[in-house]
């Protein structure tokens, strides 16, 4: 299991240095910093001066090594429209993310475990064939379109639920403004969770149904029927603990996309996070932003494919992680 | 008893609805939030919007583009050189500093050093502290726009940026995208003071309780400022009641915005200009005037402003819009395929020939369908077009190399006047002066200089407005560039917030006397 871990590690450093390298090299593509931070009338001598003084006309392997050293110690720069260290900035607004995720997948949890479960075991029933019908429907519909239905419908039609922004939020220690404890925080988070988790709501019912399926037509699941157990335990226990196994697997490479999308949920929804912190760096061209995101979020990516990896060798334990893949 | 109890309802009734029309809260959604509370890091719409605020300049703009008094009540012109300011007494700054003179000379000093403002006070030589509430600004040279630059001026209170702050540092440093004292902390005379602040989410200002201006009709007590960047998003917040008064409104939603019985659209003609340049020296059929007079027969702006625009700009004819000094009545929009394709034959070029054509996507009010417009516009004077899109970011640096045929730039003149335009657009480039940075067509016309640097030298207001008339004429006739059409703007607001009062074509709304009922 150490060892395990050691490895992931090393792989982690491998793949953010990579991404360093990458993200640093586009970086002149992006566009010049300083149209974004002066005004349309200020001379090109001016902005020349300007970019010297910033270190912009420095070549490329003296601004990565200048990036690099700074880098190992904890600095990944300073966001120029923020004026504060990236990471910094990026590290505040880790729990508006983390929270609209976290709702996100309590949804899908809660709505495509029972509605797979439902539609594996009535496979006829009117109810499933509008389960997958609506589910189609989700797969094939843009989330940002969702979003913008959602407002429309439930916002401006109903005025049921607010159309933008994080609400009213309590400080947890200090350390954590979170929405989850005010009337007014949970109402500003039905929506954005919602259209996020719309975008991977069918493929997990879908999945679970099939996978569901196929354990209901084992033979452990037929004794475990004929010994006479309550329908219940048969498939809650035994059937669906092994459609846990790919439905995880699934979930931990959709993480990635989840990132991708809150991306555009947060961008419609005004969701101060980091999905829309990084969309509004690119227009600025705050490459020191850019830059700090794109490591943080491999970050994210290695941490989370450890776990579940761990969650895998937890519910599977013939799965050995130490050992290379064959 | 029951008549007693009814009228005591009345009252508690009458007063509630009274402190409500005494007390009202805005919230605020534009598209942008100033980068920094420091009114001299960048000019730009966002910060001029703040400085409204939270400062005050010396005079401001009204509505019909006149000059009205704010800390200067009055001014006169001593001498060709020399303009005399008389600033307001009693006004109290934030920190409770008195506003005085030398408040207006530190500004004046500061605005100086200040890479985004440098060139619009270059013409001026220093301003002289006659005493405690008279100041003379002093030019170079003759200068006609000496108010013009003082809507600039906004006294910041000089002895609360007096001094370090608790890093060290001066507080009256000024560096771009770096944390200083003033990007942080703001003592004005403005009608609001900053009580919260983070910095592109939501900033929450309350009305400053000492306020000089008694006479302002304005009764909002708090706003909240928060940028929603998207379009869709921000008209949802106005239209939903999460928000009252928004900017801009993409022209597809102006239905919706009047529709709602929640709210209204308040539309003024705006002021920025957007045009195509066309490269001389990259084509050099562009060269022959003949050609670019086809090219601006052959382009219909009337008709983009209706499909495109859906009615909300005015087609150009000129650089400067109605209500500037150089404008002339009668220079229209010029549309006729038959006249743009003979033009083009007498010029030798009837089977055509293909360019190239850049656009930024994400800059202007539908940007690259204007551009995609016009591109379909000329291949029916045979000019194929290879256009390409791109966002603003990457536009910019493109735009500085020159590097396609015809170019769109949108311009706004800072100064309000005529002759910026041309400064900036269509003048020889120079890069000792800075004039014609923005020629990407590298039209180049000297007698157009000259009158131009003659005008600006001209403080006989009508003598220099038949100057720059006659500017947009020798433009207008050599073709020398493709008018588009001004960008009109467009205001969401919600009921009983009566917009229309404060908002200007300059678009910095002057919520400090906005009157919200209900």
């Amino acid at each position: 299991m150490l060892l395990f871990l050691f490895r992931r590690l090393i792989q982690g450093l491998a793949v953010m240095f990579v991404i360093s390298l990458i993200s640093f090299s586009i970086q002149d593509n992006l566009g010049d910093p300083l149209r974004e931070m002066v005004g349309q009338s200020v001379s090109e001598a001016e902005r020349q001066a300007l970019r010297q003084e910033m270190g912009l006309n420095d070549p490329f392997l003296v601004q990565y090594g200048r990036f690099m050293s700074r880098a190992v110690r904890g600095d990944l720069g300073t966001s120029y429209f923020f004026k504060e260290p990236a990471l910094q900035v990026i590290m505040a607004k880790l729990p508006a993310t983390l929270e609209l995720v976290f709702g996100a997948t309590l949804l899908i949890v809660l709505i495509s475990v029972p509605s797979g479960v439902y539609c594996a075991i009535r496979p006829n029933s009117w109810l499933t064939r509008f389960i997958l019908g609506i589910s189609i429907l989700g797969i094939s519909i843009p989330v940002f379109l969702t979003a913008i239905f959602c407002i429309f419908l439930f916002s401006i039609e109903l005025g049921w639920l607010p159309s933008y922004g994080r609400g009213e939020l309590v400080s947890v220690f200090g350390l954590w403004d979170s929405g989850y404890l005010t009337k007014d925080g949970i109402l500003h988070l039905v929506l954005p969770c919602f259209a996020l988790a719309s975008i991977m709501l069918p493929l997990f019912i879908r999945l679970i149904r099939s996978e569901m399926v196929e354990a209901l037509h084992t033979e452990y699941v037929k004794f475990a029927k004929a010994k006479g157990l309550r329908k219940a335990r048969v498939y809650f226990v035994h059937a669906l603990k092994n459609t846990m196994l790919p439905v995880l697997t699934v979930g931990g490479v959709q993480i990635g996309t989840m990132v991708a999308y809150t991306i555009l949920t947060e961008s419609v929804f005004q969701w101060p996070g980091m999905g829309f912190l990084f969309l509004e760096a690119v227009h600025r061209v705050d490459t020191p932003l850019i830059v700090a995101y794109l490591i943080v979020v491999g970050g994210i990516f290695v941490i989370v494919n450890t776990l579940v990896d761990i969650l895998y060798g937890l519910i599977n334990p013939t799965v050995n992680l130490a050992r290379p893949a064959q | 008893m029951k008549k007693i109890l009814k009228s005591m309802a009345g009252i508690v009734l009458a007063t509630t609805l009274a402190a409500g029309a005494q007390a009202a809260t805005l919230k605020v959604a534009y598209d942008s939030d100033p980068v920094s509370l420091d009114p001299h890091e960048q000019l730009s719409g966002g910060t001029l919007q703040m400085s409204h605020l939270l400062f005050d300049p010396l005079v401001r703009w009204d509505k019909d583009m006149n000059f009205e008094p704010r800390l200067a009540t009055k001014w006169e012109r001593k001498d060709d050189l020399t303009m005399r300011f008389y600033l307001r007494e009693g006004v109290k700054f934030h920190s409770g500093n008195d506003f005085t003179a030398k408040d207006v000379k530190w500004t004046f000093d500061r605005l100086k050093d200040s890479p985004d403002y440098r060139a619009i006070f270059e013409p001026f030589a220093a301003l002289k502290v006659i005493d405690d509430h008279t100041i003379d600004l002093v030019t170079r040279k003759p200068f006609p726009l000496v108010l013009n630059n003082a809507t600039y001026i906004f006294p910041m209170d000089s002895a609360f940026y007096t001094g370090e702050d608790d890093k060290g540092q001066p507080k009256d440093r000024l560096v771009k995208h770096a944390d200083t004292f003033a990007s942080r902390n703001a003592s004005g005379t403005g009608p609001y003071i900053v009580e919260r602040r983070q910095q592109g989410v939501r900033t929450d200002y309350k009305r400053f309780a000492d306020y000089w201006d008694k006479q302002s009709p304005g009764n909002v007590q708090t706003i909240t400022l928060t940028p929603i960047k998207e379009g869709p998003t921000r008209v949802a917040a106005l239209l939903a009641g999460d928000v009252d008064f928004i900017f801009p409104v993409p022209p597809n939603d102006h239905d919706r915005i009047n529709r709602s019985s929640r709210s209204e659209l308040v539309t003024l003609p705006g002021t920025r200009l957007i045009t195509l340049q066309l490269n001389q020296e990259r084509v050099e059929a562009f060269k022959d005037k003949r050609v670019r007079q086809a090219i601006n027969y052959a382009i219909n702006n009337e008709g983009i402003v209706e499909r495109i625009m859906r009615g909300f700009a005015t087609a150009a004819g000129q650089q400067g819009p109605e209500g500037y000094v150089g404008y002339v009545e009668d220079l229209k929009p010029q549309y006729d395929l038959e006249k743009a394709r003979q033009l083009m034959k007498e010029a030798g070029y009837e089977e055509g020939f293909s360019i190239t054509m850049l656009a930024p996507n994400n800059r202007y009010i539908n940007d690259a369908r204007i551009a995609q417009a016009a591109a379909s516009m000329l291949a029916r004077i045979n000019i194929r077009v290879d256009l390409k899109t791109i966002p603003k970011a990457q536009y910019w640096p493109e735009f500085d190399l020159r590097s396609a045929d015809i170019m769109m730039i949108g311009w706004h003149s800072d100064t309000e006047d005529s002759a910026n335009f041309t400064e900036y657009l269509t003048a020889c480039t120079d890069e000792a002066t800075g004039w014609g940075q923005y020629n990407s067509g590298n039209y180049c016309n000297k007698v157009v200089d000259d009158m131009v640097r003659s005008a600006n030298q001209e403080t006989d207001l009508s003598k220099r407005a038949a100057v720059l008339q006659d500017v947009e004429r020798t433009l207008y006739e050599e073709a020398a560039y493709v008018p588009l059409h001004w960008q009109n703007l467009a205001w969401g607001a919600g009921k009983g917030v009566q917009a229309e009062s404060v908002v200007n074509v300059m678009n910095f709304p002057y919520l400090g006397d906005l009157v919200v009922t209900q």
